[in-house]
């Protein structure tokens, strides 16, 4: 029974002392659906986290059950120290963002924010400091007495934040708070968020399906796909280096060939490109994946110079489509043999190269931008 | 990489700590969970039982022996069965009794003279064999002997079995079985007749420009605020014997089939009208226009866009209105004369010849198209929601002379007759002595020289009301509360949630009859609230538990289902939020929910008339007694009386409405 097996040597491993919040082995069952698959994860504190896949992969799953909403069918949670995994949502220290923000509607936002503070039992004059001060933070300093439907989506949105921080909780859960605004308000937010909870402190988890979001507030992202953590990593290790076939494709743009490897080797269209790939078996059917952006343009009838590795690609310009900071080329060519390359070109070199759509032009793919994945999703052997 | 395991690890799911407020939660769901068992699902199975029940007496449990005329020389005993085959003093047929029934034990000695110095002997055979000596009850197999003139005082009394003997009775007697022929007729013309009027008074209101419309949308409201036998005396003094229109009729009599269906036309006209009024409605404008751009005459335009859009609703409302005529009693039993339908013979069984397992029976036969109707009606709801659901541009009318003509006439006719109706009983409630002296009076208003239980009758239909109303939104809302915001559990909440539903399907008569047999009963520890203004509230608020409990689920579910969670990680107890933030956002569904059941109260007959008592009299029961006494002016009065009782609640009820959306509701407000 290998799943014993894995789950004893998972059990055996000494917790990281510096981690806030530990996930261990967590798993979900929804009747026979699995929406959480082993999950284990460590959080540190004061970091901010994103959780980050399309709809359906469990990233709101495994956020409710770190709230103690939809408690876990299998495993464990610690927070600070402390294991969880039974607490009722009540008794667990987090505060938590809503998309519909959830703000009571017969309450004025001063009441909202001063909702949680009042339960302790605080003293009228410093829940009303703390409130001001809350306003003050979220910037929203004189809208105390309004209801939160004389607010807009975004002012709504950080008062629910304030009421969330209010109580000074150890851990602040954001289930796609910026979805339900529009694009505009959704980036000044995301600047807003990050700022607060850098000078708050506080560790948090936020859900998105939005990778810009994930990329441009997280500390780490947690990507996931089909109830199973694909990748933990920075924004750049996840973008750069992504661990599977699905994260290099669900993050940012990708050219994906599918191909057969040999060598360190790999054929595109009839160019035998060079990787920093190993460890596939030689003649392995293998998917070869490469950004738009990686994509080096020189003039054309550069010849493969010096070097064996310069992976130089003869191609033709099929069309090229202006997207104001750059131009998105799509490449064909004999030596191509069928297959589409995607690039994008800075303005610079459109206008250095003279690139125009019907031209011919030479490529380069940098063997270490070149990264190779089993066909069927698996790792590039590093 | 984790996550190549695709199968769960063995072993059990944590289950959450429980706290403080999943307690209480749990115990206030249970609490009202066992409100509802008790009185409701209990009682109607003791009904249930009870149809079952069958008391008849046994003839081999009894041995006899006879003395000669010294008194001694006892012959051999006997039993009364032996007796009876050879005698054939009662016949099989009429062994069958209630179970109250008696039988003399000198039935089977023909030469029986209490002169006689003969001497008697009785004893039991076997566990139970009840009999009587005048008013001392025996069940022993102990010979007891007896002089000639106590013997004639022994009678044999029944043994309780149960089987389906009842129902066997029931559809081999004609003049039974034929009132379910007679309500299904009844029924099905009356909601036709309603669906049609109600059809044509919607279109008009939503779909015309017509004038007066709020005007008619008032009267057409009327009818709910009086009982349903007010339609019936009105039609008596419109069509009956000394009716001022009694031509009209040709010769065709009032008390029958047309009384009952012109009365049951007026008092569901109403329910049927804010049905299909709401499916109206929700149409949407685009598809009148796309038929419009396509060139479809007006006619299609209807069949094709209009019916189809409405149709759930023309259901919907055709059931509740075959539901509300099958089960209604006080217009049938007013104007009904010698046509039979079930719930009068729900009421006849057991008033008129106390066989309370026949009235249960009837309350089974009259519980199937109930429920059935019931249950297609709720299907139904569930694809209207559906419709609700989707966003349309509203329908706006246009100016059309003869069409909106057409409606006022089709409008002005209904209001007209509702109007008509209403006011007879006014005008027969202060005419001196109808139709002889129409002079006004007030004699018809003094109650209390009539029998119906006088004005404290209304008086006690007005406590009815305003406790209805209080403790049964207090716990109708809390429990829709439970059963939506509650998470876990769920087996519990279905259950809850289906015991909520049934009172819908279970007519008034139905569950009045129920409860009799079950708290009624010596050994029920509820039995001290029999005869009680408890049992009144607590029936009333089961009877119209559903419509109450719906309008809360519908208000509650329109509440962002995030407030617990925010309020549980605020680590703030729900009670709180229930408190400051539910219920004030609530607060027009639960004031709806009061005026419901006050006017409910205020109306019903059928569930309460069976549990009322002398002191607990009310004023609805009182029209019915009124009128059953011959007196049907004052009956008139009394209805009256409710209709403006009623109309005030009605008025308070809006400007409370309105002065509690003011102050709670300021965020409604941009």
């Amino acid at each position: 029974m290998t799943q014993s097996t894995a789950g004893g040597q998972r059990a055996a491993a000494a917790p990281d002392p510096s981690a806030y919040l530990e996930i261990d082995g967590l798993w979900k069952a929804f009747g026979d659906f699995l929406a959480l698959r082993d999950v284990s994860l460590q959080v540190n504190q004061g970091e901010f986290i994103c959780f980050l896949g399309p709809s359906g992969c469990g990233k709101t799953t495994l956020l409710r059950a770190i709230a103690g909403l939809d408690p876990q069918t299998r495993g464990t949670i610690r927070q600070g120290g402390q294991d969880i995994s039974t607490l009722p949502a009540s008794a667990r220290d987090y505060g938590i963002v809503f998309q519909s923000y959830a703000l009571f509607p017969n309450l004025t936002i001063e009441k909202n924010i001063a909702f949680g503070l009042e339960n302790i039992g605080r003293p009228r004059a410093e829940i009303r400091a703390r409130v001001a001060e809350l306003l003050e933070l979220v910037g929203l300093p004189d809208q105390a007495g309004k209801y939160p439907a004389q607010l807009s989506g975004g002012q709504q949105q950080r008062v629910a934040l304030a009421r969330a921080i209010a109580i000074s909780p150890g851990l602040l859960l954001l289930d796609e708070p910026l979805s339900a605004l529009d694009a505009k308000v959704r980036v000044f937010l995301r600047h807003e968020i990050k700022e607060l909870q850098r000078k708050l402190g506080v560790t948090t988890i936020m859900v998105t399906h939005d990778q810009e979001e994930a990329l441009s507030m997280a500390d780490r992202i947690v990507v996931m796909n089909q109830g199973v953590i694909e990748q933990v990593g920075t924004p750049t290790q996840v973008y750069r280096h992504p661990a599977s076939l699905f994260v290099a494709d669900f993050i940012g743009e990708t050219n994906k060939i599918e191909t057969t490897f040999s060598a360190g080797k790999v054929k595109i269209g009839k160019t035998s490109i060079a990787t920093s790939a190993t460890g596939f078996s030689r003649g392995a059917s293998v998917v070869a994946v490469i950004r738009p952006e990686d994509v080096v343009p020189h003039s054309a009838g550069r010849k493969p110079a010096r070097s064996a590795g310069a992976n130089l690609i003869e191609v033709e310009i099929e069309s090229m489509e202006f997207l104001g900071s750059y131009w998105r080329a799509h490449l064909a060519g004999k030596a191509l043999a069928g297959t589409e390359l995607i690039a994008n070109f800075s303005m610079n070199a459109v206008r250095r190269l003279s690139l125009a759509e019907g031209k011919t032009m030479t490529v380069e793919l940098p063997a270490e931008r070149v990264l190779v994945f089993n066909a069927d999703g698996g790792g590039d052997g590093r | 990489m984790a996550g190549n395991q695709a199968v769960l690890p063995a072993g059990r799911a944590p289950r959450l700590q429980l706290d403080r407020d999943a307690l209480t939660k749990r115990g206030l769901m249970v609490v009202i969970a066992v409100y509802l068992v008790a009185a409701l699902a209990l009682p109607l199975y003791a009904m249930l039982s009870k149809s079952f029940t069958t008391y008849s007496f046994d003839l081999a449990r009894y041995e006899f022996q006879v003395s000669d005329e010294t008194g001694g020389n006892w012959s051999d005993p006997v039993s009364a069965k032996a007796l009876n085959d050879k005698l054939n003093a009662v016949a099989p047929a009429d062994l069958a009794t209630i179970s109250d029934g008696r039988l003399p034990a000198t039935s089977f000695f023909p030469d029986f003279s209490f002169r006689s110095p003969v001497k008697y002997r009785i004893r039991g055979v076997g566990p139970t064999a009840p009999y009587l000596v005048g008013l001392e009850l025996f069940n022993s197999n102990e010979w007891k002997e007896l002089s000639g003139n106590d013997f004639r005082r022994v009678m044999l009394r029944p043994v309780q079995s149960r089987s389906l003997a009842n129902y066997v009775t029931y559809f081999s007697t004609p003049a039974l079985f034929r009132s379910i022929e007679n309500s299904l007729f009844i029924a099905t013309v009356s909601t036709i007749l309603t669906v049609i009027l109600a059809f044509g008074f919607a279109y008009a209101v939503n779909r015309s420009c017509m004038p007066f419309k709020p005007v008619f949308r008032l009267i057409a409201m009327m009818p709910i605020l009086v009982p349903s036998l007010l339609p019936g005396i009105a039609l008596i003094y419109m069509f009956g014997n000394q009716g001022y229109m009694k031509e009209l009729l040709l010769g065709e009599s009032i008390y029958g089939p047309l009384g009952i269906v012109i009365g049951s036309v007026f008092f569901t006209f109403p329910h049927a009208l804010i049905i299909i009024s709401t499916a109206l409605s929700i149409s949407d404008q685009r598809h009148y226009e796309a038929a419009e751009s396509l060139r479809a005459s007006a006619w299609r335009t209807f069949w094709t866009v209009t019916i189809p859009g409405a149709r759930y609703g023309l259901i919907s409302a055709a059931f509740v209105t075959f539901t509300l005529v099958i089960t209604d009693f006080g217009l049938p039993k007013v104007i009904g004369g010698q046509y039979n339908v079930l719930a009068v013979d729900i009421y006849k069984q057991v008033i008129g010849q106390q066989n309370f397992e026949m009235g249960a029976v009837v309350s089974v036969v009259l519980l199937i198209p109930a429920v059935v109707a019931f249950i297609v009606d709720r299907i139904v709801q569930k694809k209207q929601v559906a419709l609700l659901s989707a966003r349309s541009v509203p329908y706006q009318p246009r100016p059309d002379r003869r069409f909106d003509g057409f409606c006022l006439v089709w409008c002005g006719v209904v209001a007209f007759f509702i109007v008509g109706v209403i006011g007879t009983c006014q005008f027969a409630a202060l005419a001196k002595f109808w139709p002889y002296d129409l002079s006004m009076s007030l004699n018809n208003y003094a109650f209390d020289r009539m029998d119906g239980g006088g004005w404290e009758a209304y008086r006690n239909s007005i406590r009815l009301g305003l406790l209805t109303a209080v403790i049964g939104t207090a716990i109708i809302f809390t429990g829709a509360y439970m059963v939506e915001k509650i998470d876990g559990f769920k087996t519990g909440r279905g259950l809850f949630q289906l015991l909520a539903m049934l009172p819908m399907a279970v007519p008034g008569l139905v569950l009045g009859l129920a409860y009799i047999f079950f708290f009624n009963n010596p050994a029920n520890p509820l039995h001290f609230i029999y005869g009680t203004m408890t049992i009144l509230v607590i029936c009333t608020i089961t009877h119209f538990y559903t419509v109450g409990h719906l309008t809360a689920l519908t208000a509650l579910k329109q509440i962002d289902q995030e407030f617990e969670p925010v309020a549980a990680s605020l680590r703030t107890p729900f009670h709180r939020l229930f408190a400051r933030v539910t219920v004030p956002v609530c607060m027009p569904a639960i004031l709806d929910i009061s005026i419901y059941m006050f006017v409910n109260a205020m109306t019903t007959v059928s569930a309460v008339v069976f549990i009322y008592s002398t002191k607990t009299n009310l004023a609805s029961v009182a029209v019915l007694n009124m009128d059953d006494a011959g007196d049907i002016a004052p009956a008139a009065a009394m209805g009256m009386m409710i209709f403006y009782t009623n109309a005030i609640a009605r008025i308070v009820h809006a400007a409370l409405s309105r002065g509690v959306l003011a102050r709670t509701q300021a965020w409604r407000k941009r």
